[in-house]
């Protein structure tokens, strides 16, 4: 039976309960004592009632059936099973024959493409997995429908116009609130752990201590046993410090850039070029970083090179410099649209009790508003940093692999994030350290921009705080 | 409300006596003639003509809107901040027509302060508050001079001794009236002329409101004063000459005691008895 067809039925019972209960209510309207909510409130709280449990027992029962289904099938299936032309105890299967089996059945019966021969194993398997899929869908719509019809009875029947249908409306919704809230927040915790779980397995091959401290970074390691000089060594200041340079020279663009920019917007532009260079500025934010990695590798770059050959040094065609200054030109509309925000909140008040002392405006912008707007830049600025630190695609094309352990701006420098995208990217091997490697510096990425995503938070909101 | 007026000017003796001495040594100290002022294409100004006379407290009075703050803000060119606000009209200061192209605005504010309604100390340090126009303007040449002024300055408005062991505190940290004697004691330490101050008492307590009171009193020996009120009882105990708005016109000024006690203006007389307002 079809899923769609069983929402769809839930959702007309679920509609025509609503009509019940408000008619009933209506109905009881009559009598001497006043209904205690609208008649609207009683249709919904009958409404909730039928339609939440059955979707809560539809979404239990579709996240476990698979799995259900899957054992029943294999242990129905005969003990010697043939494959790839071999009869095999069953239960002797190596996992990955056993999926790949499994996988087959399953594919078939939903009339998808099947690797390798359809056995006539797989065939007897696929048609046992249609009849329980099909069983199970029934009963599932059958104790949906129990469960609607509890809802209703045990709803309907409480109506009365002493019951306080408003107030039981209201405390679902809450709870619906809240469930969609933890959702966000269940789903962080997920990818912390999931993280957490891939790095602690790394630390088993590599010392965390030769991951924070270690100054040679080359995740190669041997295929072959006989192959030479690919020990790896996963030390990975030198993509620490990669990440730091790039970051460094980024703000180094951004932040004198964007905070001048938001100055003159709010302090010096009038109404009608704010009203078009802002927006304007923000279209920035929206370009695709992909889009500046291009710019990045192909325009960018190779300008500064020549640009250094023709004045005697020597820059590699895949500079942090060029990485970096194009991470700052991408980083320009945070800084300005959040000081821009925040310099405007500084209040009128104190501009004006610096013009009547006779102040110029750039000695007020200097002297009053930036002082008072500070707090709030200094978050915006740490925003910025994060964005930086954790930005991807413009370093991937544009900042190189080699994990060199240098400060100097012309040379190529790999990041973090380079390096976790080359290193899962491919046909990556899940349990070698160069492929684990990627959620160790993925855990400390998350870790140091979650604090610095705390902290210019509270900087923010401390100032804030200070003018409301 | 009449009587509490009546009593407001009983109750200060020196009004009278100042008065006569005023009559004497009157002198014009700003004028400003048929002024008329637009915020884009709203009229908020009609043909304003009043002298405001050196050393003496000119109050502005009216209702809600008729006009006070803008033709407050007139007086030292902060409208200039004011993107589509357009001023027209002749406004001297000493004779000298303060909208002339020749006048340098940042002199002008220097020499005509300003206090507002809601006090807006700076977020820096209660010294560094007052030290603001004075370094701004480089009217000292070393810290000596500069701790001197600034304590005279908080002297005159009546601060220094409340706060002489915590000039460092922010300035923020005052009480409301405090701030706005720090943002007097600010205005004066660049030395102007007159003081325009636009309902420096409207968010104070009773008594924070009597103690700015006073200091206006004091401050009338040496400046000039235009304070714009929303309290009638205030307007008759610190003014000497008053001014009623309606509506962007001038409806009525004159002497205090006169505009309250004998209003010629019919609607004058309806506002200072609270009929409208
Ligand atoms: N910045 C401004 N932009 C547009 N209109 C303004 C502005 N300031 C004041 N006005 C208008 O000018 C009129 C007079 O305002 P204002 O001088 O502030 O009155 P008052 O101080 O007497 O209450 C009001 O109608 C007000 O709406
Ligand atoms: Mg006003």
């Amino acid at each position: 039976m079809n899923y769609g067809a069983i929402l769809a039925t839930l959702l007309v019972l679920t509609v025509i309960g609503f009509y019940l209960g408000r008619g009933r209510a209506r109905a009881a309207a009559g009598a001497p004592t006043r209904l205690h909510s609208l008649p609207g409130y009683y249709g919904a709280h009958v409404a909730i009632w039928m339609a939440l449990p059955a979707f809560a027992l539809f979404l239990f029962w579709i996240s476990f059936q698979s799995a259900i289904v899957e054992g029943m099938v294999w242990n129905g299936l005969p003990d010697r099973v043939a494959v790839l032309g071999e009869a095999k105890p069953k239960n002797a299967l190596p996992a990955a024959q056993k999926q790949l089996l499994i996988n087959n059945i399953r594919n078939y019966a939903s009339g998808d493409i099947v690797s390798g021969e359809i056995t006539d194993l797989v065939k007897q398997g696929a048609a046992a997995y249609r009849r329980l899929e099909v069983l199970s869908s029934w009963i599932m719509a059958a104790a949906m429908a129990l469960l609607a019809a509890i809802g209703l009875l045990v709803t309907y029947r409480s109506i009365s116009p002493a019951m306080r249908a408003r107030n039981r409306v209201e405390r679902v919704l809450l709870l619906l609130l809240m469930v969609a809230s933890t959702i966000a927040i269940l789903t962080t915790v997920g990818i912390v752990l999931s993280l957490l779980f891939e790095a602690l397995a790394f630390f088993t091959k590599v010392s965390p201590v030769d991951f924070l401290f270690g100054l040679e970074w080359s995740p190669q390691t041997a295929i072959r046993a006989d192959q030479v000089g690919a020990s790896g060594a996963f030390g990975a200041i030198p993509v620490f410090t990669g990440t730091l340079l790039i970051t460094v020279i980024a703000m180094i663009v951004a932040v004198p850039v964007g905070l001048f920019a938001a100055i003159y917007l709010s302090e010096y532009a009038s109404r009608r070029v704010r009203a078009t260079v802002k927006p304007v500025l923000e279209v920035l934010a929206g370009i695709p970083t992909v889009v500046y990695g291009f710019f990045a590798a192909l325009t960018v770059a190779p300008l500064i090179r020549d640009a250094g050959a023709a004045i005697g040094l020597t820059v590699a065609s895949e500079s942090a410099l060029a990485a970096g200054l194009i991470m700052g030109i991408m980083i320009i509309p945070f800084v300005s649209s959040l000081s821009d925000d925040i310099i405007i909140a500084v209040p009128q008040a104190l501009r004006d009790g610096s013009y009547g002392l006779g102040a110029t405006r750039s000695e007020t912008v200097r002297q009053v508003v930036l002082p008072a707007a500070l707090p709030g830049i200094v978050g915006a600025v740490l925003l910025g940093v994060s964005r930086a630190i954790g930005e991807t695609m413009i370093v991937v094309m544009a900042a190189g692999l080699s994990a060199r352990l240098t400060v100097n701006p012309f040379d190529a420098v790999t990041t973090v994030t380079v390096q976790i995208v080359t290193n899962l990217t491919g046909d990556p091997e899940f349990d070698s350290p160069k492929t684990l490697s990627a959620f160790a510096l993925g855990l400390v990425l998350l870790l140091v921009t979650l604090c610095l995503n705390v902290i210019a938070l509270r900087v923010v909101q401390k100032y804030r705080e200070k003018y409301d | 409300m009449d009587e509490n007026i009546a009593e407001a000017i009983v109750a200060a003796p020196e009004a009278d006596a100042s008065d006569a001495v005023d009559a004497e040594t009157f002198r014009v100290k700003m004028t400003t003639r048929n002024v008329n002022v637009h915020y884009a294409e709203k009229h908020a100004l009609r043909d304003v003509t009043l002298d405001i006379g050196e050393r003496e407290v000119t109050a502005l009075i009216g209702p809600s809107g008729c006009g006070k703050s803008t033709y407050l803000r007139c007086l030292n060119r902060m409208n200039d901040t004011i993107d589509i606000c357009r001023v027209t009209g002749r406004l001297e200061l000493d004779g000298q027509d303060i909208y002339d192209d020749s006048v340098d605005v940042v002199q002008l504010r220097a020499s005509i302060g300003m206090v507002f309604q809601k006090p807006n100390p700076f977020p820096k340090s209660i010294f560094d508050n007052v030290a603001y126009g004075p370094r701004i303007h480089g009217l000292v040449s070393d810290r000596a001079d500069l701790d001197q002024l600034v304590e005279q300055s908080l002297r005159k408005a009546g601060l220094f001794d409340e706060v002489k062991d915590r000039l460092g505190d922010p300035g923020t940290s005052l009480s409301g009236g405090q701030q706005q004697r720090l943002c007097i004691a600010r205005a004066i330490a660049v030395g102007p002329e007159v003081i325009l101050m636009d309902e420096p008492c409207s968010s104070l307590d009773p008594i924070a409101t009597a103690r700015i009171e006073e200091l206006i009193d004091e401050l009338r020996q040496n400046y000039t004063i235009v304070i714009v009120t929303h309290s009638m009882q205030q307007a008759a105990r610190v003014s000497q000459k008053t001014a009623f708005f309606h509506l962007g016109d001038l409806i009525e000024q004159g002497e205090t005691p006169q505009i309250f006690t004998n209003p010629r203006d019919e609607k004058t007389q309806g506002y200072i008895t609270g009929r409208f307002g």
